[in-house]
């Protein structure tokens, strides 16, 4: 691993660390509402000011990124799981499940996510309490965010099902829950550990265009999405520019991700 | 003959997409809460029996599958049921708003299209350390930066927001066109003709676009989508009326019916892009994508 990418790695931890204990660093708490200090610019009691509820945009934006960043590897933990399970099934079996569950996944790839994301977001309760929109937001992406994974998984299964030790194994008398859970398994660990990974950002991201069109994470609950929401009053963003930070603490943190797991599109 | 049965398969996948994803509209249309309620429940002036009638008429559309049937029949004819939000037939609708979102669509993939390869040719022409860093920055920052704040940050400088479907199309041709050229350039066959002496400009039009082509015309089908799912943060925020507005209001007043169509509408569409494009191209790139 390059210099580069330890620094970054590192830093990631460091950012981990501040939003896991958002509670001890945050000034006040995030829904806490100082009623005579409203849109207050940047000071030593609010050093990013307060919104116009009063309320102190430095706790928000780190319990904020508390609930991302411990949600969205939760999230992704369910799409591999779902990926792992589904692609990897399908290609383990071979013939008709194969063909099946690859179509089943081209036909998922075809919608695009935040077009399906919507759609069963509408089909529950918009106004459901903060928390449980915190745990829906979430699910819906790992729900929904398998397919990409599950073609690479496939792929790697159908590579590892035709390899010459599984050949052999079989000849030896192995039994399927044997080759299973003591060669494929071990085999596709990496390439499921790669995608839980390159899905965490992608998550964090999709979660931070749902709280903007407003439909993520419901308020009092901070999230990047919603805080990203101040945003959409540009007229303020000029004599402003602390409201900028939420973004830039977002794009900060998806490029330590690009930059940790050194992440390029295959040729 | 093998061009003809190609175009069939890829048709196949296009019915099997509409009737699948009809299916699950149907179910989800079906599930959804409110479903079966009717106006005439709460007129008082109506009887208990007139009632009790009116439920029996509607009786067969509680089945999932006869509701689909019924659904798919109305689909053949065109008619993609009502939205209630919006008051007014969803194909009226769709023929609103399709041309916005279509321009958008297009602006973003050949913005994002022009922009990737500007940047990607020199940099794996030229090999300067320095810009082809600077061009991946370029195209990590972009990676890094919703949709919708992309579309905001237009409209705070002035420019029109849906240029910012462009820039999220343009990382992940960067990126992709960027890798495919390094690897073609540093072929045996390029390299021979490197030290033939032909011109930069000869390699490039006879012995790297010949070899890119197929990969590059998968990767459009992809930009397509990627573009669509763009098109609902971006709509929103520069409050252009197309079909993603559309979708995010559907979205907001649980509007089933207009999601679900538009949802079908939406995947024909990029399954008939992917599946254009990946008649074009060799099938060995699909995993690469």
């Amino acid at each position: 691993m390059s210099r580069a990418r330890w620094i970054a790695t590192g830093v990631l931890i460091a950012v981990f660390v501040l939003a896991l204990f958002a509670s001890a660093f945050a000034p006040a708490p995030y829904a806490k509402q100082f009623r005579n200090d409203t849109d207050h610019p940047p000071s030593t009691q609010f050093p990013l000011g307060t919104d116009e509820l009063g309320r102190d945009r430095l706790s928000r934006l780190l319990y904020g990124m508390r609930i991302s960043l411990l949600l969205a590897p939760a999230a992704a933990l369910i799409s591999t799981a779902l990926a792992a399970i589904i692609g990897g099934a399908g290609a383990y079996l071979g013939g008709t499940w194969d063909r099946a569950t690859n179509m089943f996944i081209d036909l998922f790839l075809s919608l695009p996510w935040l077009f399906l994301l919507l759609t069963l977001r509408a089909l529950l309760p918009l106004d459901i309490p903060p928390f449980t929109s915190v745990v829906v937001t979430f699910a819906l992406l790992g729900i929904l965010g398998w397919a990409a994974s599950a073609r690479i998984v496939a792929a790697s299964v159908r590579s590892i099902r035709s390899s010459e030790f599984l050949l052999q194994a079989r000849a030896a008398g192995c039994k399927p829950s044997r080759l299973l859970f003591r060669h494929v398994l071990p085999n596709v660990k990496p390439i499921l550990l790669a995608q839980f990974w390159i899905s965490v950002p992608l998550f964090i991201l999709t979660e931070a265009n749902l709280g903007m069109l407003g439909l993520g994470v419901t308020e009092p609950l901070p999230s990047w999405g919603n805080l990203l929401r101040e945003l959409e009053n540009y007229t303020a963003l000029r004599h402003s520019p602390w409201l900028w930070v939420p973004l830039l603490s977002l794009v900060l943190v998806v490029s330590l991700f690009q930059f940790a797991l050194g992440t390029e599109e295959p040729a | 003959m093998r061009i003809l049965s190609a175009i069939g398969r890829h048709l196949l996948i296009i019915l099997i997409t509409a009737l699948v994803g009809g299916l699950l509209g149907a179910t989800l249309v079906r599930l959804a809460p409110g479903f079966g309620i009717q106006e005439s429940d709460l007129n008082a002036q109506l009887s208990a029996e007139t009632r009790k009638a009116l439920h029996k008429e509607d009786a067969g559309e509680r089945n999932v599958l006869s509701y689909y049937g019924h659904y798919l029949g109305s689909l053949i004819h065109g008619d993609l049921g009502y939205s209630r939000s919006m008051d007014r037939p969803v194909s009226e609708l769709f023929r609103d708003r399709l041309p916005d979102t279509v321009e958008s669509v297009v602006i973003g993939v050949a913005g994002g299209w022009l922009l990737g390869l500007a940047l990607a040719i020199p940099a794996s022409w030229k090999r300067a350390p320095f810009y082809s860093a600077s061009a991946t920055l370029i195209s990590g920052i972009f990676l890094c930066i919703p949709s919708a704040v992309l579309a905001l940050i237009f409209l705070v400088i002035g420019s029109p927001g849906k240029l910012a479907i462009a820039l999220v199309v343009f990382p992940k041709v960067f990126r992709f066109s960027r890798n495919l050229l390094v690897k073609t350039y540093t072929m045996p066959h390029v390299l021979t003709a490197r030290a033939r002496g032909l011109s930069s400009a000869r390699i490039f039009g006879w012995h790297i676009l010949p070899n890119i082509a197929a990969p590059m015309l998968a990767l459009a089908g992809v930009t397509v989508s990627i573009a669509f799912a763009a098109a609902i943060p971006v709509e929103v925020v520069c409050d252009s009326p197309g079909l993603g507005q559309l979708a995010w209001k559907a979205a907001l007043s649980r509007d089933v019916p207009l999601l679900v169509n538009l949802t079908l509408v939406i995947a024909i569409v990029t399954v008939a892009a992917n599946s254009f494009s990946e008649l074009l191209s060799p099938a060995a790139t699909r995993d690469v994508l």
